[in-house]
Parts: C-alpha cells; structure tokens; sequence
C-alpha cells in the first residue's frame, strides 16, 4: 500500500517534462519572435547609421569633422554637458541626503516632483522657458530691455538640458542611499567627524558605483536631448546649434553622410553608455 | 502630533533641504507654473476653441492613437523578449540584454533619421514592404514603428524582474499535477508578472504620447494626418502664438499627471500583491 505514492513520485521525476518537443517549439518561437522584433527596430537602424556614414568612405566621413559648423556643435553640446551634468551631481547629492537620511513629512510628494520632468514631453520642457524668457514671455520685455538673451542662446540651451536631465542621478542615488542606511554615518558623527568629511569619507565611498551610473546617464541624455533644446535654441548655425540639432539640419539639406557621421559619434556615446552601465552592474550594484 | 521632522545625530537636513527644494522650485515648479497660469489667463471660450480646432483634433487622434498601438504591441513583444531573455540560454544573450537599453540611451534624432532610412521606399526593411503595399515612413505605421521602438525598453526592464520571481516549483508543481502549458501560463505566470505588464504599458504609453525627435522625421508631418501633438506645439510657438501652445502643452500636461498618477498606484498595487501572496 505505503509503496504506491512513491511510484508515482519515481514516474514523474524521470518524466522528460521541460524537454519535450512542445518545450523546443515554444523555445525557438519565443527566440525567433524576440529576434526578428530587435533585428528590424533596433539592429537595423543602427547598422545603418554606419552604412550610411561611410557611404562615401572614409574620407567624406572624416570630412565631416572639419566642417568648422559641425566643430562647433560638438563644442556646444560638451559645453552644455559639463554645466548641466555637475550641476545635476550636486542636486542629486542634497536631494539623496536629506531625503535618505532624514524622516520629514512630505516626503513621497518631494520625491514624485523630483520624477516630474519624466514624465512631460521634451517640447514643452523647452516650451516652458519660452514661455518666462522668449519676446513675448513674461521676463521677455524686461530681458530685451536689459540686451540679455537666454532663449536663442546658450543659457537657455542650458535651463532645458538641465529640465530634461535633472532627474537622473537623484533617481540614482536616493533609493541607493535609502538602502545602505546611516549607521556609519551616524559612527562617524558620533565619533566626532564633521559633516563633509563624514560625507566624502563615509557615503561618497559607499555609492560611487550608482553615482557613477548615473553621471553616465545624466550626461548621455544631456548631450542627446533634442525636443526640448530644439525649441529653445533657435537653430542658428555655428551658433545655437547642438549636435542632435545640427544632424536634423544636415539631414534637412540632403547630406545623408554629414547627418550619420555626427548620428555615429552620439551612436558610440549611446554604446559606451551601456558598456558603463554593464560593468558597473558587475560591481554587485544593482539598479532598483 | 507627529514632528514636521524627527530628530537626528545627522548634520546638513537644513542645507540639503533647502537647496534641493529652491532647485527644484526654480527649474522645474516655476517653469511648469508659468505654463498653467498663462493658460489660465485665456478665456475659457478661447482655450475651448484652441484645443478643439479640427487639426488639434487630428494631432491628438493620432499621438494618443499611435502611442496606444504602440504599447499594446510593446506588451507582447516586451513579453516575448523578457521571457525569452530570463528563461533561455542562448549565445549572445548578455549583449542582446544590454542592448535592450538602447533606445533609451540613444538620442531621439539618430534614432528617427536611422528609422526613416530603413523603412523608406528604399531602405533596407522598406524596399520589402513596398511592393506589399505597406508604406511605413511618411504615414501613420512610421509614427507607430518609431514610438514602439522607444517604449520597448520600458515593458521589458518592468517585466523582466517579475518574471524572475515566478516560482519555478510553483510551476513544477503545478504540471505534476496535470496542469496544462496554457493553464499555468494563465494562472501563474500572468497573475504574477500583471502589475509589471500594466506599469511597462503605462511608462511606454506616456513617452511615447510627448516623444517628439524620433517621430518627426519618420512621420512626415502633413497637417491633420501624420502631424503629432508636440510638432503642433512647436508650430504654434514658431509662429509666436505662445497661448495657443501653453493650452495644448497644458492638455498634454494635465494627460500626463494623470498617467504618473496611475503609474503610481499601479505600483501600489503590485506591491500589495506582493505583500499579499507573501514572497
């Protein structure tokens, strides 16, 4: 009698179950479907952003870079990135400390507003600055007065990378900080260190992976961000012109291989992203 | 009554606290601010009239339109790949993984002229639909193709932890008792990975609705038919209509609070859930 259920049981552990022919066709189904999805929306356009680069060989691809139009874009789109990215750093340090270390009422509605520009489309991220500094804005007259540009110029270039970006490194470093707790900063206060060096000695240390995650991050959206900066920068060439704007202009004109080779430079920006990420994920730091 | 804050051995609240709300204030509150009040100083007539013009109409049909087919589609397919990355082993699965991030790592402008240029006449995926009869750039299909494509991240990197956390033996369990593949797909794995599904629509759906850099080259942009909400927008502001723009960015703003209001609470709910089925 007892001998039976063990039977069964013995049955069912040599049964092949997840090896079964069903098994495989689903198995290869779900590969396939997977694959052919990415290779048409994903694979092929960046293929062909290096196909159409070096359409015309290298030289017309290198050729691009001496145009003193195209210098000047990069020049401007690193401009940008190195205001926007430490500035962006900093915030993300003072909003992870005091909400992550701290117990203050309000909190969950502080931390949706810091998500705010997430979830608001580009345009009226560039839209809005327009509507405080453009002619007919409301500083408008009094900057214009006062021979001041920020729309149509670089400070306004500025404001909405800085819109646009201002989430990513808080995002970041609050949860990472919220979980690693302040018991060793607390040891360290307590032991007599002051605040900074408590801060540079003891958290800086502990989330340099996330912070360096998301500087990455930061910096890749601020030097491709290209609704909201489009509406601010007027498209003056040489000028206001970054370097996702200046590949609209160029595609505009018809010079497919210009607009690819600066489309590549930002292609590589967008790699190198996500090998950081990849490593940084292999440090054990694991995104929330 | 609790404190406004409790106390700490902590120093810096009064710095860190003041800084991050004065930032937050002046880059972001104060902006979006002026958008609301310069819409609320239209009269209503006025605003009713600028958001209901036969093209503004158009623009919306086709950005909530599209953006809807394009998280629906983002569903299976972000299904299809998270399991297939999660449950198979398969060369090159690491790198196709990491590339999942791509579309959002990438800047909007490379990613609409290089979709324009596979799926033109003569591109390399386009010269095979032509002849079909499907034209892809320039219409409709393009506008779906480019918001898919950006909001595929967002369901695959939702579901993909979820599906970590389908137990296995709960599964096993469930063929030895004689369940079939379906009926343990339908009533394991979906209720398991559900929330997760409903978040990666809804962040999919809400880019894709104020996406702008990668549709505009793929969409042709002809009024009333492949124009979308954000190009009409910036329209507006070229031809220095700033009220006209301010009330549609406030109808895209006031659809977008309501979609992170629902992202939240849909978060809400899974974490219930999770707490509920207690693992």
């Amino acid at each position: 009698m007892a001998s039976r259920p063990y039977a069964l049981l013995d049955e069912v552990a040599t049964r092949p179950g997840r090896d079964t022919a069903v098994s495989a066709v689903v198995r290869w189904t779900f590969i396939t479907l997977s694959m052919v999805f990415l290779a048409a929306l994903l694979f092929a356009p960046l293929a062909t952003v290096i196909a159409m680069a070096l359409a015309k060989g290298l030289g017309a691809y290198f050729a691009t870079f001496l145009d003193p139009d195209t210098r000047a874009a990069i020049r401007l789109t690193l401009i940008t990135a190195l205001v926007v990215v430490p500035i962006n750093t900093v915030f993300g340090f003072a909003a992870g400390w005091s909400i992550a270390k701290f117990e203050f009422k309000g909190k969950s509605f502080l931390i949706t507003l810091i998500d705010l520009p997430l979830a608001v489309s580009p345009v009226i991220s560039g839209m809005i600055y327009v509507l405080l500094f453009g002619l007919q804005g409301w500083f408008g007259r009094y900057l214009q007065d006062h021979n001041i540009s920020i729309i149509f110029a670089l400070p306004g270039i500025i404001l909405a990378t800085m819109f646009v970006t201002f989430p990513y490194v808080a995002r970041e470093l609050i949860p990472l900080m919220q979980q690693l707790g302040n018991d060793e900063e607390e040891a360290a206060i307590t032991l007599g260190a002051g605040g900074w060096l408590t801060f540079f000695r003891v958290t800086l240390p502990k989330v340099r992976w996330g912070l360096l995650y998301g500087i990455i991050l930061c910096n890749a959206r601020a030097m491709g961000e290209f609704g909201a900066v489009s509406v601010v920068s007027g498209h003056i060439r040489g000028l206001t012109n970054t370097m996702p704007l200046h590949i609209e202009i160029l595609y505009n004109e018809y010079n497919f291989v210009g607009a690819f080779a600066v489309a590549s430079l930002l292609m590589l920006l967008a790699l190198a992203t996500l090998v950081v990420k990849t490593l940084v994920e292999r440090t054990g730091y694991r995104r929330r | 009554m609790k404190p406004l804050r409790q106390p700490s051995v902590l120093p810096g609240f009064g710095l860190t606290f003041g800084f991050t709300t004065l930032f937050l204030s002046g880059v972001v509150l104060l902006p979006l601010a002026a958008l609301v009040l310069m819409t609320a100083s239209m009269p209503w007539s006025e605003f009713l009239h600028v958001i209901t013009t036969p093209r503004a109409i158009g623009s919306y049909r086709l950005s909530f339109g599209a953006s809807l087919l394009a998280a629906s589609i983002n569903v299976v397919f972000g299904f299809i790949i998270a399991w297939t990355l999660v449950r198979y082993e398969f060369p090159g699965r690491k790198i196709i993984d990491a590339l999942i991030d791509m579309p959002f790592a990438l800047p909007t402008a490379v990613s609409g002229i290089a979709l324009t240029t596979v799926f033109a006449a003569n591109g390399w995926i386009g010269r095979y639909l032509e002849p079909l009869g499907i034209k892809v750039a320039y219409t409709w299909i393009g506008v779906t193709v480019a918001l898919t494509l950006i909001g595929m991240p967002f369901v695959v990197r939702s579901v993909q932890p979820a599906l970590l956390e389908v137990q296995r033996d709960l599964e096993d369990a469930a063929e030895t008792l004689g369940a079939g593949r379906f009926y343990v797909f339908r009533r394991i794995i979906l209720p398991t990975v559900l929330p997760a599904l409903l978040t990666g629509f809804t962040l999919a759906f809400a880019r894709a609705v104020g996406e702008y850099g990668s549709v505009i080259f793929i969409s042709g942009n002809i009024p009333m038919r492949t124009e979308i909400t954000p190009l009409l927008i910036v329209i507006r502001l070229e031809e220095f209509d700033y009220r006209g723009a301010a009330a549609l960015g406030f109808v895209m703003l006031v659809i977008s609070f309501g979609m992170l209001l629902t992202i939240n609470l849909l978060q809400a709910w899974g974490r219930r859930r999770h707490v509920a089925t207690g693992h």
